[in-house]
Parts: structure tokens; C-alpha cells; sequence
């Protein structure tokens, strides 16, 4: 995910402060044909969203012999649990017969302190930015952005012999490091946007009262990036949930996430291919993320609105 | 940008971007400047320092694959940042008319955000394979001739990836879109209103207009997507049949990792790169301008 | 905000314990490798378990990372950091050419010697690939053959047309396969185009004969790339295509194996591994399906490919036993067998007994004895990125008919002439 996550606002003008998330198309009548095409449209692409999360769980429900007569859309004809368990305590990936389960510790482990640092970087890089935006700064800001755009399997060298010169190449901590830098982008330029768009007055107050760059950040900024802070936090946790690439080289064996036994389950291919584990297992690993969106998808589009949007 | 003074270097600001200095600088520059340092190298399995001056990029221009890649990554991008932008703004606006059930729409607009490609790529490619997907579906409750099995033949197989792809990616522009919809003023809706200018028309000329700044940002995040296309390409069609749908990201990552040509890989990764530089720099001269323009007025 | 920093302080908290938790006991012998499915697993257990009980307290830890090329990638960013794996799976060939040039890999020479391993190895060809300038630097574990053709023997029977002995009668035969309704020609382009570019090997092969072959990558023979014979390789391989189906683009192989076994499909070239997925779907070699050695049962061939397993240089000398220890360990009879049954491969040692080999098995076992019937893999001769350029070649004219076969011969003299 973190590989859609830069946004810079080329061309974009300020545009006025306005906080209101309502919806602001006219009134909705009463049934007229009109309203009978939008429930339409929104339905057919509804279903045309949804065709992928069908497949998989009809998949994920059905025996192998079933799948191998390749009615795709079919409904099991016998419905079984099975494949949900192996994929989470019995497939083999390798050696160990533990399905997913023995990754998702190691998964929380890297997820947490990774979305954190990231954020706690990210936040106060955006406030330096826009508030104290020394000589140079915005050139800085330039070079992350652009750095977005680098395929991650191109600064992976550089990076591996950087990491393993200060010692933390395969650890917990390197892992942590590596998940900063690449959300460091998209991160500092949604919280520069959202600290742009707040009142200036409230940083000038702030400096009236004698406060300084840390005061003014943890008292003042802080306690208003929290819809800021939900986006930053459903993207971080999405990307580096599902991060496959990176948890295999910088993680270390012992810190393995939870995708390496994905990637073990779903892309081996020379032997019987088990389908419906593969969709279990999937829809499994994306569960948290998923869970984190259903929750807070309100203040998804909140956030954006706050952070994205203006400027 | 709000009106601070600068000052030189408030110390305790460097103090705090510290880490975006070190990321930008030593990650990001020094990362690059290394990767086209290598592409002057004849690195094969690990970055060596033997250098070959431009011979990669000569083998690289010699290449159909990587030929065929930047073709792609044209046809691919155009068509999808395109669809996704009409897409996703028909489904914010039709989001937008208070509509029941739009938490729910919206999840299921946006799950395909939170989701593995590494899988879901694999479903796409099931459902638009001729024998088991869409198409046998349609044959089965009788209607014989319906073809549709994009994934199949060179010529057609990117669209079946710009299917996945908006997919994938227009959720994210919908609720983008979605949020600068809702950033606009509503007595603007009344205004027009009140002028008699019928809705599509005012959507057309004066609302989305106001939006610059999302569909800005919502076209940034799809560019960044395509130039870095992969995942997507490897699950749905692995850059074939043949080699027709092969992109530069999956080109140089194949070089790297598979071809253990580390040399003309890096060569291919620079290559990449000097496009968005372009589009940076054009950005940026045109920020300034408008920041001139503004201080003007 | 008082709640930030403590979840921050539990987070270094965290790092710290996780630092401190891992530090290894007994020798732990890390083995990175992708062989991830269910009888590769349970090939795999049996030298875990043979590492484990070997008596010397050693620990097998293991690291599947599924896909070859990922976990090659794998390997070799963790040898850039400093970090090698104990030991690591490879295919013979040219990969771990600058690996051994570096000074990255541990010399095995001695327990080699001492297990006479260039007396029990067959055939050479397997030896060779780990023998280089007079020092071992793998160990060879199993044999595997690409050349072969999985048939369907009802399919076969409905049409009315008798079992093929190549691949000439094969093709004489596809069109009243065709006309039963029968895909007569199962393929699958899936990863590159790989099942496409192992048939393509396998046509060369078939129609050079392994001397002019082996001649034509060593010697960069653009005369024997350019000549007719491919461009009759060339030609054939159209014809297949036009007996295969549409589903073919993004299939992969045990999809297409499991057209053969459903009798949907005619016939597959493909590796000794789909014996595995005809055993799971409960046939035998006797009556439900056939299998054609050699894609000409009159000329049978054998390749050696197969894995081997690397060892990396460590500073540790325990480490360096047990490394040893192991190397030792997964060449010895007892081991070889168990590995092997389970993976349906054949042993690199001819002196163990297998039992009981089905046909197709006795085949290969008969032809691995004559050294005039082993073919060297193909990218023992030519690198990665050579190979790559053929797949490329080869995957496009398939899928893409206006190339014609004379341009493609010609495409193809001229990579081989270039290789390097």
C-alpha cells in the first residue's frame, strides 16, 4: 500500500478552511428515477467491488475437488472449515506444519512500533515544516517526495550495507527503521498539508505566550492532528502489515512477519496447489487491516478531507 | 503556507526533523546516487565497482523487453490513472447525494486498499481466466458466445491489469474526491441554484474546478502507483503472455534478482527515475509561479 | 499524549526484549530454501530430522521462503549485509559462479574426501556442477529430470488412435484427439513462461542430439542456433500451440497436469515432479496415465537438475563443524533415500536401493546408468541472464504468431552467439 502513498500538491492552490463533512449535493426528493439510477450505479459498482471478496470466501468454503471443476462463482456445494484451519495452524511452509499462526506475534511486534515512530517522525517533521521552515527545509521535503517514486528494490543495496555497518542489518530495530523511511514520505506531506490548513493564529498565540518549538508542538499541534494522525495510522498499518519484501531481508529469521508464511503458503508452485487455503489465508492476513478500516472508515475520508485536500 | 518568519535555523526544529534530514538525505540521495553510480558498473550478482561506462544503457536500448515496458507503462498509465479519475469521481459525487447505507459503500469501495495483491491478483486472474472465470459463467447460463478473457492474448491482456487496477486504486480516489467534494462551500450548490445552472453543469464548471487540490493529490498517489506497478503485474499475467505486459519496475526487478544483472538493472532503474524528476521540476517552477502570482494580487 | 509515551516506551521496551531473546543455543544451523510444498515438506523434514538427531546437539532451523528466485534474492541481500544463512538451497548452474569467486562460500573439499564423493556421485555431470577447480563447494541431493511427457491413457483410448512413442506421433496424433474433444496439447504460461521455455529445451534437445546440443552453448555455435534443425524446433513448436488452448496464458503447470489427469488434456511435457500430482490424484503409471522419456522413447535422455545445497563462510568455528557435519549428513545413503522417496526425485548416489521405482522411474533409473544419456542443464553452460533471454524469445513466439520461425532462429543464433 505504502507504494500508492505520496501525494505532493503540484499545482494546488489554497483553497478556504471549511470543516464540514456533510454531503453537499442537493436534497434527496422522494423516489424519483433520478435516485433509482444512482442506487443503480452505486450497486452494479458495489458488486463489481465485492466479485474478488466472493471469490475468495466461496473458494476458501469449498473442498479441492469441488475447485478443481472450476465453477468459480458456484456456491460450495458442501460447505467446509477445513482450509480456515489449516491455513492458520496446520499448512506446512517448509518444515513447520503451524499454518500462519506462529507470525502474527511478529507481525504485531513490527507493525506497532513501526506505525508509532513512523507517525511521531512524520508529525513533527510536518509542524517544522510549516511553522519553522528553516533555509533548506523545503528542499529536504522535495528530495523525500521524490524519493517516493524510487522502486523500493533500488535503494534495498544501499540500504542493506548501511544498516549491517551499524549493526542493526536482520534485527527488530532495523526493520523498524527501514518502515519509517519508506512511510516517511507520503506521512510528512499529509501532516504538513493538515498543519497548513490549521488557523495561523494558533501558532501565533503560542509564540505570543512565549512558547517554543516543543511546547507549541505537544500542547497546541498534538491534540489537534487526530484525524490526521486515524489516516496516517490506516495507512501505515496496511503498508507494513502487508510489507512482504522487506520483512523477509531486514526483519531477521526470529521476526518474521506473517506475509513470508503467506507468501510461502500462496506462491509455491511446485507441488498440489490448495486453493482454498491460499483464499483463507488471505482473507486471514488481511483481517486486521480490514478490521481497522470497517472501524474507521468515517474518519478515513475525515482525515483526508483534513490533510489531502487543502492546502 | 502560513506567514512565519523565517528565521536561519531555529535549532530546535533541525533538532526535530533530524530524521527527515538523515531519510532524505542518506537514504534517499545517497541511495540513488548509488544506483547510478552502479549503472555505469558491469555488477552482475552483487554492486561492483569495475566500470563499463555506458554499455548497460546500450544493452538496455538493445532490449525488446524493456522496449515493450516503457510502451506499457504508457498505454497502462494513461488508461488507468484516467479511468480511475472518472471513476472514482462518479462514485464520490453519486457518494455524495446522502445516500443510505454509506458507511457500507464506502468499506467496500476501499478493501481492496487493505488487501495482499499478492492474492488478489490471483483471483483476477481466475475470474477473467476463459475456462473457469467470467466468461465460462456466461456460457453456462446460455449465453455461448460471450467472450470475455482479456488476460489471454498479447494484445489485450493490459487491459484485463487496468481492470485490476481500478479495482485496486479507485476507492482511494473516491474517498479523495469525496473529502474535496465536502470541502466545498454548500452555498456554492444553492448559488447555482438559484441561477438555474443544471447540476451536471455545475459539477462540470464550477465545482470540480474548485477541487484542484484533490484531484492533485488523488493523481499523485495514481502516479506514484504506476510508476512503481508490480505486485499487480506479477500475480495477474508474471509481464506475459510473452513478454507483452512486461513494466520497467518489473523489468528492473527482474534484472536484479532473477538475471542477476545488477548493472543494467540499476541502468533501467535510472532511466525510470528521470521522467518523475521532470514532472517534479515542472511542478515545482509552476508552484512557484502561482506563489508569485499570488503575492502579487 | 501522556498515553503516546507510554505506548512509545512499550515499544522500546519491546525492542529490547526481542534483542535479548534471541541469542542462539546448541549449533543452530540456519538452511534457507523454497521447498515449501507438501512433498517438498515432508522431504525436507526427513534431513531436519537427520540434522537434529545427529548426535552432535546440531539444530536444523529452517527458512522456507517460497519461489526460487525469492529466496535466491533472499540469500544474496543477506550475504550483502553480512548476515548468510549457515547454508542455503541452489539449483546447479552458473548462480553461485561470483558467490565462490567472493570467497563467500565454505570449502567442502575435505569431507568430501573423506566420503569418496567423487567415487559415489553419478552421474559426473551432477558431480561437476559443485566440483570446481578441484574443490567441492556443494553438495548435490537430488536428481531431477525435465525430460519427459505425461500422456493420458483414456484420453488417448477415445480418440481411437494409439499411445504416442514421440513427440512426431504425438503431433500425428493431436488432430483426432482434437476432434474426441480433447485439448490434445496441455501447456501453461504462467512465471515468464517457463513450461513454455522447458518443452522449448526439451525440442532442442530432442533434435540436435545432447553432442550437437552441448556443442552449440559451449562453442557459441550460431551455426548449429542458426541452422535447420531449429528452425524445425521453431516450426513444431507453433504447431503445438495450435493444438493447445485458450487457457493456456497464465496456467500454471499443476493446472495443466491436472487437465492430463482429469483426461481433459492429451498430453504435457513436463519435469519428473508431475509424478507427484498424478500419485496425489491416486493414478499409476500402469493404466491411467503414460509417460515418454526423452520426448522419444527411442532415444531416452535423463537431465541433472536438481538442488544442491551451499554452505557460507562463517567466523564461527562450532558453527563451521556443524556445518560440516551436515554436508557429511545429507549425502549418506540412509538420508538420500527418505529425502528422495518423499520427493519423488532420484538420489545422486547409485549404490541405495530404492525399492520399489514405478515404470517411469525404472526409465530413468536405467537411462541415468549410460553417460551418453545425460543431458547438462542448460544453465550449467550459459548465466542467468543468457537463460532469461531465451525464455523471453521463446515465450514471445509463442504467444505472439506473427513472428515467423526463420526470425525467431535467427533471434535465437544470435543470443546464443552473444551469450556470456
Amino acid at each position: 500500500m505504502t507504494d500508492t502513498s505520496v501525494a505532493s500538491r503540484i499545482g494546488s492552490e489554497p483553497e478556504r478552511a471549511g470543516t464540514s463533512v456533510e454531503p453537499s449535493g442537493p436534497k434527496p426528493r422522494r423516489i424519483s428515477p433520478g435516485r433509482i439510477g444512482l442506487y443503480a450505479f452505486l450497486i452494479l459498482s458495489a458488486l463489481f467491488f465485492l466479485i474478488p471478496l466472493y471469490i475468495m470466501i466461496v473458494t476458501s468454503l469449498k473442498g479441492m475437488p469441488e475447485i478443481r471443476l472450476g465453477h468459480l462463482f458456484n456456491f460450495p456445494g458442501e460447505v467446509t472449515f477445513q482450509p480456515w484451519a489449516d491455513a492458520w495452524l496446520h499448512a506446512c511452509t517448509g518444515r513447520d506444519c503451524f499454518g500462519l499462526s506462529p507470525g502474527f506475534l511478529n507481525s504485531v511486534k513490527i507493525t506497532v512500533p513501526s506505525v508509532l515512530i513512523s507517525i511521531v517522525c512524520a508529525s513533527i517533521n510536518g509542524y517544522a515544516l510549516t511553522f519553522w521552515p528553516y533555509k533548506g527545509a523545503n528542499l529536504l521535503f522535495g528530495l523525500l517526495v521524490f524519493g517516493a517514486f524510487v522502486p523500493y528494490q533500488v535503494v534495498i543495496y544501499p540500504l542493506i550495507i548501511g544498516l549491517s555497518s551499524v549493526g542493526l542489518f536482520a534485527s527488530l530495530p532495523g526493520i523498524i527503521i527501514v518502515h519509517t523511511i519508506f512511510g516517511m514520505p507520503i506521512l510528512t506531506l499529509l501532516f504538513r498539508n493538515f498543519y497548513a490548513a490549521l488557523p495561523a493564529e494558533l501558532f501565533k498565540a503560542g509564540r505570543v505566550d512565549g512558547a517554543g518549538f516543543w511546547r507549541i508542538f505537544f500542547y497546541i499541534m498534538l491534540p489537534m492532528s487526530v484525524p490526521i494522525t486515524i489516516v496516517a495510522v490506516i495507512l501505515q498499518v496496511t503498508g507494513i502489515w502487508n510489507d512482504f519484501l522487506f520483512g523477509v531481508v531486514f526483519a531477521g529469521r526470529q521476526n518474521w512477519p506473517m506475509t513470508v508464511q503467506l507468501n510461502n503458503i500462496v506462491n509455491t508452485t511446485t507441488g498440489v496447489r490448495e486453493y482454498n487455503v491460499n483464499m483463507a489465508a488471505t482473507i486471514l492476513t488481511a483481517l486486521v487491516p480490514l478490521v481497522i478500516y470497517f472501524v474507521s472508515g468515517r474518519w478515513f475520508v475525515r482525515g483526508i478531507a483534513a490533510g489531502a485536500v487543502k492546502g | 503556507m502560513t506567514q512565519t518568519r523565517k528565521r536561519r535555523f531555529p535549532i530546535h526544529a533541525v533538532v526535530g526533523t533530524v530524521p527527515m534530514i538523515l531519510v532524505s538525505v542518506g537514504v534517499f540521495v545517497i541511495g540513488i546516487g548509488f544506483s547510478v553510480l552502479w549503472s555505469f558498473t558491469s555488477s552482475k550478482l552483487f554492486p561492483s565497482y569495475n566500470f563499463v561506462g555506458l554499455s548497460q544503457y546500450r544493452r538496455l536500448w538493445a532490449d525488446d523487453r524493456w522496449l515493450i515496458s516503457i510502451n506499457n507503462i504508457w498505454f497502462f498509465g494513461l488508461m488507468s490513472i484516467a479511468c480511475n479519475m472518472v471513476f472514482g469521481y462518479l462514485l464520490a459525487v453519486f457518494m455524495d447525494q446522502r445516500v443510505r447505507q454509506e458507511d457500507a459503500l464506502r468499506s467496500i469501495f476501499l478493501y481492496p486498499f487493505a488487501m495482499s495483491l499478492i492474492v488478489t491478483g490471483l483471483v483476477w486472474q481466475w475470474a477473467l481466466d476463459p475456462n473457469l472465470g467470467i466468461q465460462q459463467a456466461m456460457r453456462n447460463w446460455g449465453w455461448e458466445s460471450f467472450t470475455f478473457a482479456p488476460l489471454v492474448q498479447a494484445n489485450t491482456a493490459i487491459y484485463g491489469l487496468v481492470v485490476a487496477g481500478i479495482w485496486q486504486g479507485s476507492g482511494v480516489t473516491m474517498a479523495i474526491l469525496l473529502a474535496g467534494l465536502r470541502g466545498i462551500d454548500s452555498e456554492i450548490w444553492k448559488a447555482a441554484k438559484i441561477d438555474g445552472i443544471p447540476t451536471w453543469r455545475t459539477h462540470v464548471f464550477i465545482v470540480a474546478p474548485m477541487m484542484r487540490g484533490a484531484f492533485a493529490t488523488a493523481f499523485v498517489l495514481q502516479c506514484v502507483a504506476v510508476v512503481r506497478v508490480y505486485d499487480l503485474v506479477i500475480a495477474m499475467t508474471g509481464g506475459g503472455p510473452g513478454i507483452a505486459t512486461t513494466m520497467p519496475a518489473v523489468y528492473v526487478i527482474q534484472l536484479i534478482t532473477v538475471r542477476q544483472n545488477v548493472g543494467q538493472g540499476m541502468a533501467a532503474a535510472t532511466l525510470m527515475l528521470a521522467p518523475i524528476l521532470l514532472v517534479l521540476a515542472i511542478g515545482g517552477i509552476l508552484q512557484w509561479r502561482n506563489r508569485r502570482k499570488e503575492s502579487r494580487a | 499524549m501522556r498515553h503516546l509515551s507510554k505506548m512509545l516506551l512499550g515499544a522500546v521496551a519491546a525492542v529490547a526484549l526481542a534483542g535479548a531473546s534471541s541469542a542462539a543455543y546448541a549449533t543452530d544451523v540456519e538452511v534457507i530454501h523454497w521447498w515449501t510444498s507438501k512433498g517438498e515438506s515432508a522431504a525436507v523434514s526427513q534431513f531436519a530430522k537427520a540434522v537434529d538427531n545427529d548426535g552432535a546437539g546440531d539444530h536444523w532451523v529452517d527458512s522456507a521462503i517460497a519461489l526460487g528466485e525469492t529466496a535466491r534474492a533472499t540469500v544474496m541481500q543477506r550475504v550483502l549485509g553480512g548476515d548468510p544463512p549457515a547454508a542455503a538451497q541452489f539449483n546447479p548452474g552458473r548462480q553461485y559462479e561470483e558467490l565462490i569467486k567472493g570467497g563467500k562460500l565454505l570449502d567442502l573439499t575435505d569431507v568430501a574426501t573423506a566420503g569418496k564423493w567423487d567415487e559415489i556421485i553419478r552421474p559426473k555431470a551432477i558431480a561437476s556442477a559443485c566440483l570446481v577447480d578441484g574443490h567441492w563447494w556443494c553438495v548435490p541431493v537430488n536428481i531431477h529430470s525435465n525430460y519427459w511427457a505425461w500422456y493420458s491413457k483414456p484420453a488417448f483410448e477415445k480418440a481411437g488412435v494409439p499411445e504416442p512413442k514421440s513427440l512426431a506421433d504425438f503431433v500425428a496424433a493431436a488432430p483426432k484427439l482434437k476432434e474426441a474433444g480433447i485439448i490434445p496439447f496441455a501447456i501453461g504460461g504462467d512465471g515468464n513462461g517457463w513450461q513454455i521455455q522447458l518443452l522449448f529445451q526439451d525440442m532442442v534437445t530432442e533434435a540436435l542430439g545432447v553432442e550437437a546440443r552441448d556443442k552449440m552453448y559451449t562453442t557459441k555455435s550460431a551455426e548449429i542456433a542458426g541452422g535447420p534443425e531449429m528452425k524445425g524446433v521453431f516450426e513444431q513448436l507453433r504447431t503445438l500451440k495450435q493444438y493447445t488452448d485458450d487457457g493456456y496464458a497464465n496456467r500454471n503447470w499443476n493446472d495443466t497436469t491436472n487437465l492430463v489427469i482429469t483426461n481433459k488434456a492429451g498430453l504435457q511435457v513436463m519435469g519428473d515432479w508431475a509424478r507427484g500430482e498424478f500419485a496425489a490424484a491416486g493414478m499409476t503409471g500402469v493404466k491411467d496415465f503414460g509417460c515418454m522419456i526423452g520426448l522419444n522413447e527411442s532415444k531416452p535422455v535423463v537431465s541433472t537438475d536438481g538442488d544442491i545445497v551451499v554452505f557460507f563462510k562463517q567466523d564461527n568455528p562450532e558453527l563451521e563443524a556443524a556445518q560440516k557435519r551436515m554436508a557429511a549428513l545429507l549425502i549418506s545413503p540412509e538420508v538420500q533415500v527418505a529425502f528422495n522417496n518423499a520427493k519423488g526425485s532420484m538420489p545422486v548416489r547409485g549404490d541405495v536401493d530404492l525399492g520399489s521405482a514405478d515404470p517411469c522411474m525404472q526409465k530413468a533409473l536405467e537411462a541415468v546408468k549410460d553417460p551418453a544419456k545425460i543431458v547438462t542443464a542448460t544453465n550449467r553452460f550459459i548465466t542467468e541472464n543468457t537463460n532469461q533471454q531465451l525464455n523471453e524469445l521463446v515465450a514471445q513466439y509463442f504467444a505472439d504468431d506473427s513472428v515467423t520461425a526463420d526470425a525467431a532462429t535467427a533471434k535465437f543464433a544470435e543470443i546464443i552467439k552473444n551469450s556470456d
